[in-house]
């Protein structure tokens, strides 16, 4: 036992002496949370369009004053021909070109009927699709206002919108569980799969196999420190969630320490399997960031919605242990049910770190090659 | 010269030793261009609705049917119970609830109004929005019919109208993967190039051999370009072979220059690779690399525009992202394989990425000692 302390002093001094790293370890959570809290948005606002007016008359200058009285739209150019738009958008400013026909108010007028065309730089297919649907909807509400005060159509439905679990759709719910995941994987299986193939690129780990200590205890030793910091930093997480960002923890707060554990567990466990499978430094972390840490990003719902997914990523995105632990997180933070609604996920997770555990035990080699 | 070409292939020789790096080359664009790009995608297609229909009128029946034949709507299930309702959606099964309360019709027809309630699951903002948007354009669709029901009338028809026609230019099936791949593939140049050049004069100092290199007569100079040119070429390797990819797999087209694309790859890497070599000279281990590496990549990343459009952002952030490299690499390649603009479009990001490049590579070459 006392051998067993010595080798975990010399595990945290290895890891406290960096001071370059340890500034990171808690430096990231800090500028994720910001970064997902303030820049990450898909709002429109301000978007250049160019606008392609021949006639120039009285209605088609309202509508085009109208569009950029908005806040969606700022006008860039204004265009004298057709030919032109193609280099609009090469040039890349311009997202969207409006372009009236050519007797547009003449047609309006006689036959109650015009077109305005919505030419939209689809390179980013959700943002061209927002800019017209925007713009579809100033215009015609230009006319009703302008051209048919007034007229409205009999009968009313008022659709009454409850907007659950986060009422000001603030974009921050969603990212503080699935930040949480991303950091608890980084810290916890990365960081070590990578500390421990330090040990057995620079040699030393023979070293500490012929040592009197048992396997397990040099494994214990070397993911104890990462541990500590992993339980600290999910504590940091959630106290800048709250009290910066005001996202609320509704649910049991024992229960989100015990299942934040339970992950940071497996995440470790992770760690150990990989460092069993590589021989070098740099390969432990491509193998991270490779199986752990885009998919982390990708495949467990972070981001980007898995139901939304073709179903081979969805199978996929059912193995990543993130994926489990953001629903469970959410579902306790932010809807603030107990057990009775995660019992599922929780035993997945469960499932995987005894899995990963026992792997690891197969595959550890106490000699070297 | 000869030294360098020495210095060139002893990296290489070493690439190539090491199995596990060389599939990690093959292996890295493969996985995100097949997995990542049909993972990266907003599209609603599918929300599943939860009807409370407590009126169960010709009215009510009406609009669920018309939610049942929306393409974006599946109803998974139907109660008259508002708990039940609430459990459903607690318990995730569900993202929307619909509730139309017992009276919907006779309000409608008395007093020419009547409410219905939608329940939206919202922890995900911006695709509660959206759900609710298009909840929205159903009821209104089937408020035109029942106007048009109600009042005998064909279809109703307002005295003016506007067509607004939307055309979508460049990508006229509105692909996701189309916008994603060539972000997705900034990406993977960028971690290549960076973690390779990074790491690789880090493990000379971890494992002693930088000292061995320092005694021979090598020129600071010579040495670095022999640590610079294999990750450059691995790097252009993995774009070349990910825009294959992409072809293949989703028919990405390619409409600009190809000369042009990889032109602005080798200047951007010079940057990345300088990147990657000053942060190895400041660091000891390679685990400190690591991590002022994914710390660094993540921020550009996150905020390079690969995920949300920079002009969604705040205006300090788009400040910050004239000195983000990946914002412009980023650009470039959307804009050289999508819409076919030329160098001449790109001038501002060719003269941005140039002198990251220079930067970056004068502050390695500068910070470089040959001592232990």
């Amino acid at each position: 036992m006392k051998r067993f302390i010595g080798f975990l002093r010399k595990e945290f001094m290895h890891i406290l002496r960096d001071k370059r790293t340890m500034i990171i370890i808690f430096g990231l959570p800090i500028a994720q949370l910001l970064i997902f809290g303030e820049v990450i948005s898909t709002d429109i606002k301000d978007t250049k369009i160019a606008i392609y007016d021949p006639v120039h008359d009285e209605t088609t200058t309202k509508i085009a004053s109208k569009l950029l009285s908005s806040g969606y739209f700022l006008p860039d150019k204004y265009l004298d021909s057709e030919a032109g738009y193609e280099d609009v958008f090469k040039q890349g400013k311009v997202k969207m070109i409006v372009a009236f026909d050519q007797s547009f108010e003449e047609d309006l007028e006689r036959e109650g009927k015009a077109s305005v065309h919505l030419i939209a730089d689809s390179s980013d297919p959700n943002v061209a699709r927002m800019l017209t649907g925007y713009a579809s909807g100033i215009i015609n509400n230009f006319l009703m206002d302008d051209k048919m005060p007034g007229t409205k159509l009999p009968y009313e439905i008022v659709p009454e919108v409850r907007m659950l679990f986060n009422e000001n759709l603030e974009s921050v719910y969603m990212y503080v569980p699935g930040i949480m995941a991303m950091i608890l994987m980084l810290i916890s299986a990365m960081m070590t799969s990578v500390s421990i193939a330090r040990e057995k690129e620079l040699g030393t780990m023979e070293i500490l196999l012929a040592s009197p200590l048992k396997p397990v205890q040099i494994v214990l030793g070397k993911v104890a420190p990462y541990m500590v910091i992993s339980i600290i930093n999910a504590f940091v997480i959630i106290i800048i969630g709250v009290f910066l960002f005001g996202v609320p923890v509704l649910g049991n707060v024992v229960l989100l320490m015990f299942e934040t554990f339970l992950f940071i567990l497996l995440a470790l466990s992770i760690g150990i399997l990989i460092s069993t499978v590589a021989s070098s430094q740099l390969i432990a972390m491509f193998i991270s960031v490779l199986v752990l840490m885009l998919p982390t990003i990708l495949l467990s719902g972070f981001i980007f919605p898995v139901k939304n997914m073709p179903w081979p990523l969805q199978v996929l995105s059912a193995l990543m242990p993130p994926r489990w632990f953001i629903i469970i997180i959410k579902n306790i933070m932010l809807k603030g049910v107990g057990i009775a609604y995660v019992w599922k996920e929780t035993l997945i997770l469960i499932t995987m770190t005894v899995v990963f555990i026992g792997l690891s035990v197969r595959n550890f080699k106490i000699r070297l090659e | 010269m000869r030294t360098i070409l020495y210095a060139i292939q002893k990296e290489f020789i070493q690439i190539k030793r090491n199995k596990t790096m060389v599939r990690m080359i093959i292996l890295i664009p493969l996985m995100q261009m097949l997995i990542l790009v049909f993972a990266a995608t907003y599209d609603l297609k599918n929300i599943e609705l939860f009807v409370a229909d407590k009126d169960l009128s010709a009215s009510s029946r009406k609009l669920v049917a018309k939610f049942e034949g929306s393409p974006f709507f599946t109803v998974v299930n139907s109660s008259f119970s508002d708990d039940e309702a609430e459990q459903e959606i607690l318990k995730g099964k569900c993202d929307m609830v619909l509730t139309i309360n017992s009276g919907f019709e006779r309000n409608l027809m008395r007093e020419n109004k009547g409410n219905v309630q939608l329940l939206v699951n919202a922890i995900d903002g911006s695709a509660a929005q959206l759900m609710y948007s298009y909840a929205q354009s159903v009821i209104q669709s089937y408020h035109l019919n029942m106007v048009a029901e109600v009042e005998g009338l064909p279809e109703f028809k307002p005295p003016y109208k506007i067509n607004a026609i939307p055309r979508f230019w460049f990508n006229p099936e509105l692909d996701y993967k189309w916008y994603m791949a060539p972000g997705i593939l900034a990406i993977l140049v960028t971690l290549i190039g960076l973690f390779l050049s990074g790491m690789g004069l880090v493990r000379e100092k971890e494992i002693g051999t930088i000292e061995q290199l320092n005694v021979t007569p090598i020129r600071k100079f010579h040495f670095l370009t022999g640590k610079l040119v294999p990750f450059l070429v691995v790097a252009l390797f993995d774009l070349a072979f990910g825009l294959l990819l992409a072809h293949l797999a989703f028919n990405l087209p390619v409409v600009g220059s190809l000369w042009v694309l990889f032109g602005f790859g080798v200047v951007y890497l010079f940057g990345i690779l300088g990147l990657g070599l000053l942060i190895s000279t400041m660091a000891d281990t390679q685990q400190q690399v690591m991590f002022v590496t994914y710390f660094i990549m993540m921020i550009f990343v996150m905020m390079g525009g690969i995920f949300t459009p920079i002009e969604s952002m705040p205006h300090w952030a788009q400040v910050v992202d004239w000195f983000n490299p990946i914002c412009y690499f980023m650009r470039v390649m959307r804009m050289v394989v999508l819409k076919g603009s030329g160098f001449a479009d790109l001038l501002h990001e060719f003269f941005a990425l140039l002198a990251f490049g220079i930067g970056f590579l004068s502050l390695a070459v500068w910070r470089y000692r040959k001592v232990a």
